[in-house]
């Protein structure tokens, strides 16, 4: 017998009340983490992806789009650049390094990426298996592209037309997978990556055609002599080489040039201004529930204490202290609480995995990290249980033990 | 081992002081406290088991000025000294029966004692509902249980406040001689308050309570 027995005994008598105002809390605790544990997350992940990339250039079109696509890979793209003013861009006093994309093509939703091993380097990438794509086809995977395909070192795949995969098979030409990269935690484990020239050998019907005077050696694509003005990439991802570089080179592009430069910092800032409102007012409704579960728990504590006072009464008569029972009743409230804020972050990461898991694990996300802020939410409910119990437990502590027991 | 002097109590509020004989009773000596109904038998008890102070006069138990004691010594001189019954059982409905024992113990700050508690209850032929929920009993058992809680810490002094009362004749004749045997087998001095008739051959001694109501001055 002790005051934990006693209080799980009056908790147990009336499961009903104490699932409901468990499950309450629990409720809106969840929420609160959820909101917490994505935004986070999705903080992160996008700092990540967009480190070292100071503008993206592009078509023409939704700058938004352009960032979600070439950043991201999910939107898609807004068009294609040509390569020669691609090229001469690459060259600018201003940009320190430059790195192209050639999209189109996708095997089982992975998206085929043609670039340099610049990109590679940008997110850090490793390999844990086989080596960088050297030759033309060649492709190496990134670490989930490798878990969900079962693709092996050597195999060969024939990639789809479009970045999903409703689009034709490309059935004339084959990749074939050189290396494996380890995960690196950014976009590049959701790609295959190959070189520019692969995706061109891909979509290109024939031979090459020759229409400039005098082959341009590339920057952007080493070892390549460009002979055909028209050829295309989908975009560039440029660094700035000073500061002076962000006022004037967007600028230049958006004006100067037919091409769009857009700023990953700006642009994901404004689209978390969008997604900042919608989670301030999910962060409202999570914190009514709270509020609310909270006044259910000081309202059951309340009527408990009414059906209790033969009980208070005779612990005191017994010999409990005023303290003692003043206790009991906050052990109660905070028990309740306790459990409810438990439950609620158990609950949220446990919702988060499940999300996860039905949406294929490409997110990134990883559920069950836990943030400070969640012990956080652990200490106040432990308040919160300590407030509600506040008036209850004030008045078994002055509890009359001889009106109660003289029973007239 | 117990003796009352001079002892007044005022109800906060109230325009009358009671006013309450004094008298002694030897260790063993089981009491009986009669008196009409609102005579004051209750007040009287609770003055002694400290969950009233009286304002007057002196209360000794063991010793003891109980009318001296402060809040908290209160607390621990009834968990020590004082086995409380009254006319309705008052066990804690959400415990068994052998955790509404146990918690007279714990209340007390004595250490738990379950071989006590099976040892009592097997007195009171009570052995098989050890694990009962308490709201399984009948009023007979759950009064023998109440008895049972109230000896667990071997009191000087038993109270008990119409413990009869709600009985019928059957029943109150054996609650009352389970009283008698438990508190000679635990060595505590019984007092019961009451206004049942039918207890009266049962005890040597008798107190004929007749307080006084003085008017405030
Ligand atoms: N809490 C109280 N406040 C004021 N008066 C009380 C209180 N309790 C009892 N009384 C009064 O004290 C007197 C004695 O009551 P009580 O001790 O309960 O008598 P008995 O137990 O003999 O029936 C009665 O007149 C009663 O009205
Ligand atoms: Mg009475």
């Amino acid at each position: 017998m002790s005051i934990f027995s006693l209080v799980w005994s009056y908790l147990k008598a009336k499961p009903l009340n104490t699932a409901l105002n468990i499950f309450l809390l629990s409720l809106g605790i969840s929420v609160i983490t959820l909101l917490l544990v994505v935004s986070r997350q999705l903080e992160q992940r996008v700092a990540d992806n967009t480190k070292g990339i100071d503008l993206v250039v592009g078509a023409k079109g939704s700058p938004l789009q352009l960032i979600l696509c070439n950043i991201f890979h999910i939107d898609f793209p807004t068009g294609n650049i040509n390569l020669k003013e691609a090229e001469k861009l690459a060259n600018h006093r201003l940009v320190k390094s430059a790195i192209p994309l050639a999209l189109g093509d996708s095997y089982m939703n992975f998206r085929i990426i043609g670039t340099s091993q610049a990109y590679a380097e940008l997110y850090q990438a490793e390999l844990l298996a086989g080596d960088w794509w050297k030759e033309e086809l060649d492709v190496t995977l990134g670490a989930n592209v490798a878990a969900l395909t079962k693709l092996q070192l050597g195999g060969t795949f024939e990639s789809a037309h479009g970045l999903t995969n409703e689009g034709h098979a490309h059935e004339e030409s084959h990749y074939k997978v050189v290396g494996i990269m380890k995960p690196t935690g950014s976009v590049v484990d959701n790609l295959i990556l190959t070189q520019v020239k692969s995706v061109w050998h891909v979509h290109e019907e024939g031979e090459e055609k020759s229409n400039m005077s005098q082959p341009l050696d590339l920057k952007l694509i080493p070892g390549y002599s460009l002979q055909d003005s028209t050829k295309e990439i989908t975009a560039l991802l440029l660094k700035y080489k000073n500061p002076i570089a962000a006022i004037q080179l967007p600028r230049y592009i958006n004006t100067q040039t037919n091409m769009q430069a857009a700023s990953p910092a700006f642009e994901t800032a404004r689209l978390f201004t969008i997604l900042g409102s919608a989670k301030t007012v999910l962060m409202g409704l999570a914190y009514l529930l709270v509020f609310i579960s909270a006044l259910s728990i000081f309202i059951a504590l309340y009527n408990s204490l009414k059906e209790r006072k033969y009980d208070l009464a005779i612990m005191r008569s017994m010999g409990a202290s005023r303290f003692k029972l003043w206790s009991s009743v906050v052990l109660e409230g905070v028990s309740l609480t306790f459990a409810g804020t438990i439950g609620g972050l158990f609950l949220a990461h446990i919702m988060l995995f499940a999300f996860i898991q039905s949406i294929g694990d490409k997110s990134g996300l990883a559920p069950f990290h836990l943030y400070v802020e969640e012990a956080y939410l652990l200490i106040g409910g432990l308040l919160l249980g300590l407030l509600c119990s506040m008036l209850p437990a004030w008045q078994a502590y002055r509890t009359d033990i001889h009106k109660v027991l003289a029973g007239n | 081992m117990v003796s009352v002097k001079d002892i007044q109590y005022t109800y906060p509020k109230a325009t009358t002081t009671m006013r309450f004989p004094d008298f002694d009773i030897k260790a063993g000596e089981h009491s009986l406290l009669l008196g009409e109904s609102g005579g004051g038998k209750t007040t009287l008890l609770h003055l002694i088991g400290g969950l009233l102070q009286s304002q007057q006069g002196k209360i000794e138990l063991d010793g003891v000025n109980v009318a001296a004691l402060s809040a908290v010594q209160l607390d621990q001189f009834r968990g020590k000294k004082i086995g409380l019954i009254f006319q309705k059982n008052h066990l804690i409905n959400t415990l068994t029966v052998k955790q509404n024992l146990l918690a007279a113990t714990y209340f007390a700050g004595n250490p738990a004692a379950p071989e006590r508690a099976v040892e009592i209850l097997e007195e009171l032929g009570l052995a098989d509902k050890l694990n009962s929920k308490v709201t399984e009993l009948s009023v007979g058992q759950a009064q023998r249980v109440a008895i049972a809680r109230a000896v667990m810490n071997k009191p000087a002094l038993i109270l008990a406040d119409e413990p009869t009362s709600a009985l019928d004749d059957k029943n109150c004749d054996k609650v009352i001689s389970l009283l008698l045997k438990l508190a000679n087998h635990s060595w505590a001095t019984l007092l019961v308050a009451t206004h049942d008739q039918r207890l009266k051959e049962r005890f040597n001694r008798q107190i004929e309570l007749k307080s006084t109501q003085i008017p405030h001055p």
